[in-house]
């Protein structure tokens, strides 16, 4: 099935980084060479209640934007969004898209069978991954939960690889300090928060990576092709 | 022999001046990948902006707390915080009347709170600029992305230019001071975008270098002194011309209004240069299907006008670049041919369709129907606007869906 464009829609918790994650997500297929679009949708949102993000991978400029009603891969980051209808939408796969992939951070199945019906007549794979558990044996914190579902989902859709991952991650974390119209160094102190950041980073970068190889694994074995071509020349403006 | 020394001017922040041609078209570009408050960031930083203030309402963007991180690393003159949007708007006034390039944004509430102010920039010709990133209007409480604030400010007398992305605020901010400032124009412009779809979305845009921006302004080239009680505009605020009840003034005052008019008028032909058009079209020049929008309903529209395609069916965008001056001329032209015209709306009102139906009256058949219409909040799936056009052409719907 080719596709000019992947458009993911991620039904998260508040405090998740499912936001992150879209940003982590875009930029790391912008710098593969995809067009990519994200954004978030939340109203006075806070903790462990419903938050939503979404980005959009193509082949031609995405003009699209808002919601994603219609995804063609709906990241689940927290087991409370299917058992506890902590979404935008219900049931949680509403809009999915024919042929589309399921990503739910969960240890078990949490699907009905009329669940599993619906989804098999739309031939949409489901992925059970254990996110948390993974970000907190790899990681050791559930904070790199999001980490390992952006290293689930290029490894089950292809088309984006751990470096350009691991340049959407850097990108997010070490935002560039711009020191201009007046003096700017780097303190002992702030050097010191830079190690820690350095930690992180790769801390989250394994995370992802692990992922990453073992979703590419699943899908292999689920015989999921990828979902879009490769990725346009761009041309240099 | 006669030798051209060009000299080499700095602004406060100690970037190269160059033209505004210069930055806005030719200078190299190099992708990055930001929000649209981010661009906002960017913009303001190459626009040697003198003065900013702000207001931590809710709703709001990270806009305005960037333009303070300028202020901190030196690209900003002025930038403090206002006590309400009222404030704010206020504020921005005073400095400006002082002779500062000044900008500052807001959403929403925010906006209606301010709202006496807008007429008042507009009547004092101050060249001020407001990034609005339009969000709902109460009530219901809305803090999401809707446009019937736009409605509300149509005839305040301020510009008011709609981008459709980040990479349109960012230029259109630059082209915005340029075009507020000229000496024949010299009155507010408010560029808007539609909150969350651009001010909260990361995509990639083009940038040239940050160590160039436009020259400063220069208040001396303002059509009227700088703020002095004696002579307009400060005569206004001291000493207004109704506080006395006779024809004169009452006439001062509609002849004054007037003159606002005319001077968005005298915008045009700046705006076309700066902006390279005040439309822009997209999809089958040929196509009688027409879609006129602008913001994120053009990017939508432009989304249908590929899955119409995919469907058969011919379509095509005119994108709306300034709804004040309202590109009149370019819409006329662009319709001839059309056979329906679908004006989609982030709003309930439909001010949008007001605007095109009042300029088209006479000038064109094509059917004009305003629709779809979402609001508070509401995504516009392309896939809606295709089943809707469907719909009320009549046509037969193969795969959509």
């Amino acid at each position: 099935m080719t596709r000019r464009r992947v458009n993911i829609r991620m039904p998260a918790l508040g405090g998740q980084g499912a936001v992150t994650a879209a940003h982590i997500i875009a930029t790391a297929a912008d710098y593969e060479g995809y067009y990519a679009v994200s954004n978030p949708f939340f109203g006075a949102e806070k903790r462990m209640a419903p938050a939503e993000s979404y980005a959009r991978i193509g082949i031609e400029p995405i003009f699209d934007r808002g919601e994603v009603v219609y995804p063609d891969v709906i990241m689940v980051f927290h087991p409370q969004v299917i058992t506890m209808g902590k979404s935008y939408t219900m049931p949680f796969y509403s809009g999915i898209k024919r042929k589309g992939l399921i990503i739910i951070n969960t240890e078990e199945d949490l699907l009905t069978d009329a669940d599993k019906e619906r989804l098999e007549q739309l031939e949409v794979k489901v992925f059970n991954f254990p996110a948390t558990k993974f970000a907190i044996e790899i990681a050791g914190t559930e904070l790199s939960t999001n980490m390992a579902m952006i290293g689930a989902l290029f490894g089950a859709i292809g088309g984006v690889g751990i470096e350009a991952i691991e340049e959407g991650i850097k990108s997010r974390f070490l935002k560039k300090f711009v020191a201009s119209g007046g003096t700017a160094s780097l303190d002992s102190a702030l050097e010191r928060k830079f190690k820690k950041k350095l930690e992180l980073i790769e801390k989250n970068l394994n995370t992802a990576k692990a992922a990453y190889e073992l979703a590419q694994k699943w899908a292999q074995e689920q015989g999921l092709e990828p979902f879009l071509p490769p990725p346009p020349k761009k041309v240099a403006v | 022999m006669q030798v051209q020394e060009e000299k080499v001017i700095y602004n406060r922040a100690g970037q190269r001046v160059v033209s505004p041609d210069y930055l806005l078209f030719e200078a190299p570009r190099t992708k990055h990948f930001m929000t649209g408050s981010e661009a906002v960031k960017e913009a303001v930083k190459r626009a040697s902006v003198d003065a900013s203030v702000s207001y931590p309402i809710t709703p709001q963007s990270e806009a305005a707390h960037l333009i303070g991180e300028l202020w901190v690393e030196g690209y900003v003159g002025v930038y403090f915080r206002g006590e309400s949007e009222f404030g704010v708007m206020s504020e921005v006034a005073g400095c400006a009347m002082a002779g500062a390039r000044t900008i500052t944004t807001t959403s929403g509430p925010g906006t209606l709170r301010a709202f006496e102010n807008f007429p008042m920039w507009a009547g004092t010709r101050i060249p001020v600029q407001l990034v609005l990133m339009a969000r709902g209007v109460n009530s219901p409480l809305s803090i999401q992305p809707d446009n019937l604030e736009v409605g509300f400010l149509l005839d305040t007398g301020c510009m008011i230019w709609y981008a459709e992305n980040a990479q349109d605020l960012f230029d259109m901010i630059l082209a915005g001071f340029v075009v507020a400032e000229q000496p024949s124009v010299h009155v507010p412009v408010i560029t808007v975008v539609d909150g969350f779809f651009v001010s909260h979305t990361r995509e990639a845009i083009m940038l040239p270098p940050d160590d160039i921006a436009l020259p400063p302004y220069n208040p001396y080239k303002a059509p009227m002194p700088v703020i002095d009680a004696e002579v307009p505009p400060g005569r206004f605020l001291r000493d207004p011309f109704v506080m006395k009840s006779n024809y004169i003034s009452y006439a001062t005052h509609a002849s004054w209004q007037w003159e606002v008019r005319a001077a968005i008028e005298r915008s045009r032909p700046f705006a076309k240069h700066y902006l390279r058009g005040l439309t822009e079209e997209f999809g089958d020049p040929e196509a009688e299907l027409v879609f006129v929008a602008c913001g994120t309903a053009a990017a939508q529209s432009k989304e249908a006008v590929r899955l119409l395609e995919d469907e058969g069916i011919k379509a095509r965008v005119i994108k709306l670049k300034t709804i004040r001056p309202f590109p009149i001329e370019e819409l006329r032209q662009a319709v001839k041919g059309a056979k329906y015209i679908f004006v989609p709306e982030f709003n309930v009102v439909g001010w949008l369709e007001r605007e095109v139906r009042r300029y088209l009256y006479g000038h064109s058949d094509a059917e004009i129907i305003g629709s779809p219409r979402v609001a508070g909040g509401m995504t516009m799936p392309a896939e809606v606007i295709v089943k809707e056009v469907l719909k009320l052409t009549g046509k037969e719907v193969k795969h959509v869906l």
